[in-house]
């Protein structure tokens, strides 16, 4: 048992940012758009740092997997109290096509090389919403997962975990080692504060390349196009219900 | 999650009314009580602890309070041009002179460049003497300035204006830049040469030594709810002490404020004044797009005795972007005008709305700017510290252009203050080093000369002519005599004392946006990217909660309603009985400073709010 948790964090468009769509329809402009960390990602690094200070795990290890920015997101996670990071190097066409299925295969490639009893990720990340790479990491793990969680405590070696499910909240058991991702409601995130992010200077953020880690990062899917969504339609107001059935009628609705 | 700003304000009072209990059962004497006191309903507006200090709280009791401190050789508050350029002089200085120097800069904003605003239409001056090798650096001067047009507008034509070579506003050599760029790539650069930056805390408050000097700065602390007490979340902010502290707040600094009073650095001087300055970046058209073109207007739909005016910057970076914007001059008397929906208005004069029809809107954004120039220069240093850039202000108006004299002020700064900070003994009175070689090298420098030669323009508009007068004033003693006359004009006092009660002035009529040229406000709000932590005390702070209702909506019609570029204050009527209450929507703060400059009672208080948060302007 090495107490070690693997946290994974993604560098995202900040929420408030209004976003662009390309004049070539190609993806959204990211260029010097703001840039934060996924707020379910800051969710998980909360819970690894609080389980660390009630001393049920020993190390917090922050990854990222993107460009050089990405370590300014890892240096936030330092500085809420991972003690160390690592940067998986990937950009330009690799990065574009970056999803799910390439990041799960690196966190399960690098939970085997640091020997992590647990992973947190977030539960999705706020610009593709793909609510994947938790799942597709426990299955390549063969571990058991506790997503969408909202509630999470350590017995022993096994973790009690409350999910939010449609219906309510799910209570289940599970074993270690195993994947967690993180909802709303777990916890509230501490600040990145000012003397945290000088000392976080001093931590150690290893560079990692995906061959490396024998990881390939062709992807499965192809973008086609990307469009704004369309303009929504004003609606109409009618003064009766004749009108009002004459009008669906017409627009072959009913 | 969605930020409040988001919902228009028929919406938050839709949300108001059903979330809030009506309190039928209040006696009627409550009600009169109610319409005059708005802070007795229910909850204060206010609840910053600037105003309601937490020593007296007893939600505070027992709070540790201490705070992390650190120590460098100089900090820097505010990381743009003249921040900046500081920072990095000082650095090449210690590189020159192999001597260690922490330099640590403070900047509100999430990333450097994220707060800057401007037309811009730079004078590469400043920027050359830097940075000889400029371009081999990179820095990101892609347009230079080959086609200049004036005018003066009318409703429906233009009266162009030749611009001879001599006068202010005539652009050869200069390039038009997007400043938050060249700001970003300036932070870049100062990185590299091993200056601290550190974007997202806010200098909040000065700290001082025993002996009155300036010790350095706090940041702002954090997790501190809407009602102002603390939450689980909350931190102290962090002290950094420093031999020299520099203040780079940009227009209307609120530590700077602060600092004139303590120091009493404004008794010498004229008052400030000041413009708002509304912007957009427009994709257009390619074949309107005419790269390297800067146009320029006075006029329509101003007054001749409303300041302001107008420019259209089309640059020349690889896609048909142009950057336009609408400047208004503070002093307006008229408290029914809205400098937002001048600039709506003035997009579809037919000069202007033939370059953006086709085009789409891709960023918005305000700011307020420095007006008065030589005249409003305040004493620029102190024991312990000193002003640069547009905090104290070295804008040439006439020009519209301040960058080059705000780096310049940075770099003279520094060079001031290195010797001190870096000699063997402390060589001071105070704890504090006072650099008074700062001032007296300013005072020699083109700097100086150069707001000499135009101090008398932007004053000269206050006759009866108004504009025309300025302009002819201009052309004779600018364009022939160089600004050499013996007298100094004055301005008229502090903008905020300009404006005429309401029921002297006529309302405006201002045509509805028309959704292609011309914008709402909440939508243009919503561009700008702006947003800040929902759960915090809201950082515009009024001295007094009564005074909005009592004096500015009774007097003058409310006219923060209208000078606002970003919707942060409303007039709603109260949940219960008549009467109104000023509702502050703080999130929507694109932190300007017009609301702190123009509150004709000045009992606004514009203070930091948690770093991070503001507007998220990506090359403005």
């Amino acid at each position: 048992m090495s107490g070690r948790v693997l946290v994974g964090v993604k560098r995202v468009i900040d929420y408030a940012v209004k976003i662009r769509v390309k004049p070539d329809n190609s993806g959204i402009v990211t260029d010097g758009v703001k840039h934060s960390m996924n707020p379910f990602c800051e969710i998980a690094v909360e819970e690894a740092v609080k389980m660390k200070e009630k001393k049920l795990i020993k190390e917090v290890v922050a990854v990222s997997c993107g460009p050089q920015q990405s370590q300014e997101t890892i240096r936030t996670a330092l500085a809420m109290g991972a003690d160390r990071g690592i940067h998986v190097e990937v950009s330009g066409k690799d990065y574009e096509t970056l999803g799910p299925l390439q990041v799960s295969k690196i966190m399960a490639a690098l939970a085997k090389k640091e020997d992590a009893q647990l992973i947190i990720l977030g539960k999705q990340a706020i610009d593709d919403d793909c609510n994947q790479t938790g799942q597709m990491t426990a299955a390549l793990l063969d571990w058991p997962q506790g997503t969408f969680a909202s509630e999470v405590s350590l017995e022993g070696d096994k973790i009690k975990v409350v999910r939010e499910i449609d219906g309510g909240l799910e209570t289940i058991k599970i074993n270690t080692p195993a994947v967690l991702t993180a909802d709303l409601r777990l916890n509230t995130p501490r600040y990145a504060t000012l003397p945290n992010i000088m000392k976080a200077k001093k931590k150690k953020i290893a560079n990692v390349k995906p061959a490396d880690l024998g990881v390939d990062l062709t992807s499965r899917l192809e973008v086609l196009r990307v469009d704004e969504p369309p303009q929504r339609q004003a609606g109409m107001k009618v003064e009766t219900v004749e009108d009002l059935v004459g009008k669906l009628k017409e627009s072959g609705k009913v | 999650m969605l930020p409040a700003s988001r919902f228009s304000c028929k919406a938050h009072r839709c949300i108001r009314a059903l979330t809030t209990v009506p309190t039928e059962h209040a006696a009627p004497q409550l009600y009169t009580s109610i319409q005059r006191r708005t802070c007795s309903s229910a909850s204060r507006i206010t609840t910053h602890y600037t105003i309601h200090p937490r020593e007296k709280d007893s939600r505070w009791e027992g709070v540790e309070m201490e705070r992390f401190g650190d120590e460098a050789d100089v900090v820097i508050v505010g990381g743009g041009p003249a921040g900046l350029s500081a920072a990095i002089r000082l650095k090449q200085l210690a590189n020159e002179h192999e001597k260690e120097l922490r330099v640590c800069v403070v900047e509100k904003a999430p990333q450097i460049g994220a707060h800057t605003l401007s037309g811009a239409c730079l004078e590469p001056s400043a920027l050359f003497e830097l940075f000889p090798d400029w371009k081999e650096r990179g820095a990101p001067l892609h347009t230079p300035v080959t086609e200049d047009i004036f005018s003066i507008f009318t409703e429906k034509h233009r009266i162009p204006i030749p611009i001879l070579p001599g006068l202010p506003m005539q652009n050869h050599g200069n390039y038009l830049v997007r400043l938050g760029n060249l700001v970003r790539w300036l932070g870049e650069q100062a990185e590299e040469l091993g200056v601290e930056l550190y974007p997202g805390y806010a200098a909040a408050e000065v700290l001082f030594h025993e002996d009155g000097s300036v010790k350095g700065i706090a940041t702002n602390d954090v997790g501190i709810a809407k009602d102002g007490s603390p939450k689980d979340v909350f931190e102290r902010g962090m002290e950094l002490h420093a031999k020299v502290t520099l203040f780079g707040e940009g227009c209307h600094g609120h530590l700077a404020k602060q600092l004139y009073k303590q120091f009493n650095l404004r008794e010498n001087c004229e008052p400030q004044t000041y413009a708002i300055g509304l912007k957009e970046l427009w994709m257009i058209d390619e074949k309107k797009w005419k790269p390297g073109r800067a146009e320029h207007s006075v006029g329509w739909p101003l007054n001749r005795h409303t300041y302001g005016g107008s420019f259209v910057y089309h640059l020349n970076e690889g896609e048909p972007l142009v950057a336009l914007g609408f400047v208004v001059g503070l002093d307006y008397s008229n408290p029914y005008l809205s400098p937002f929906r001048e600039f709506q208005r003035w997009k579809h004069h037919p000069f202007v709305s033939s370059t953006l029809e086709g085009g789409q809107r891709i960023a918005y954004g305000a700011r307020a700017l420095n007006e008065g120039g030589f005249q409003s220069i305040p004493k620029l240093t102190f024991p312990g510290g000193l002003l640069i850039g547009c905090s104290p202000g070295f804008m040439n108006v006439p020009k519209i252009k301040g960058t080059h004299t705000a780096m310049k002020s940075g770099m003279l700064a520094a060079e001031a203050i290195f010797p001190k900070v870096t000699a063997e003994s402390l060589d001071s009175e105070t704890a504090g080093i006072h650099v008074h070689e700062y001032a007296e090298n300013l005072k020699s420098s083109w700097v100086w000369k150069e707001l000499y030669s135009v101090r008398n323009i932007r004053p000269s508009f206050h006759n009866y002519f108004g504009l025309y007068g300025g302009m002819v004033y201009t052309g004779i003693f600018y364009w022939i005599f160089r600004g050499k006359e013996p007298w100094t004009l004055k301005h008229c006092g502090l903008d905020a004392h300009q404006l005429k009660p309401a029921k002297e002035c006529t309302p405006i009529e201002y045509p509805k946006p028309d959704g292609k040229i011309s914008f709402d406000l909440l939508s243009s709000v919503a561009l700008s990217g702006t947003n800040h932590e929902g759960d915090q005390p809201p950082h515009l702070t009024l001295k007094d909660d009564g005074v909005p209702v009592a004096r500015n909506l009774a007097i003058y019609d409310g006219p923060e309603q209208r000078f606002c570029p970003a919707g942060v204050y409303e007039y709603v009527p109260v949940e219960t009985g008549d009467g109104m209450r000023l509702q502050i929507n703080a999130q929507n703060c694109v932190h300007c400073k017009t609301c702190d400059i123009k509150d004709p009672s000045q009992n606004i208080n514009w203070v930091v709010p948690e770093g991070g948060g503001g507007p998220a302007y990506n090359g403005m």
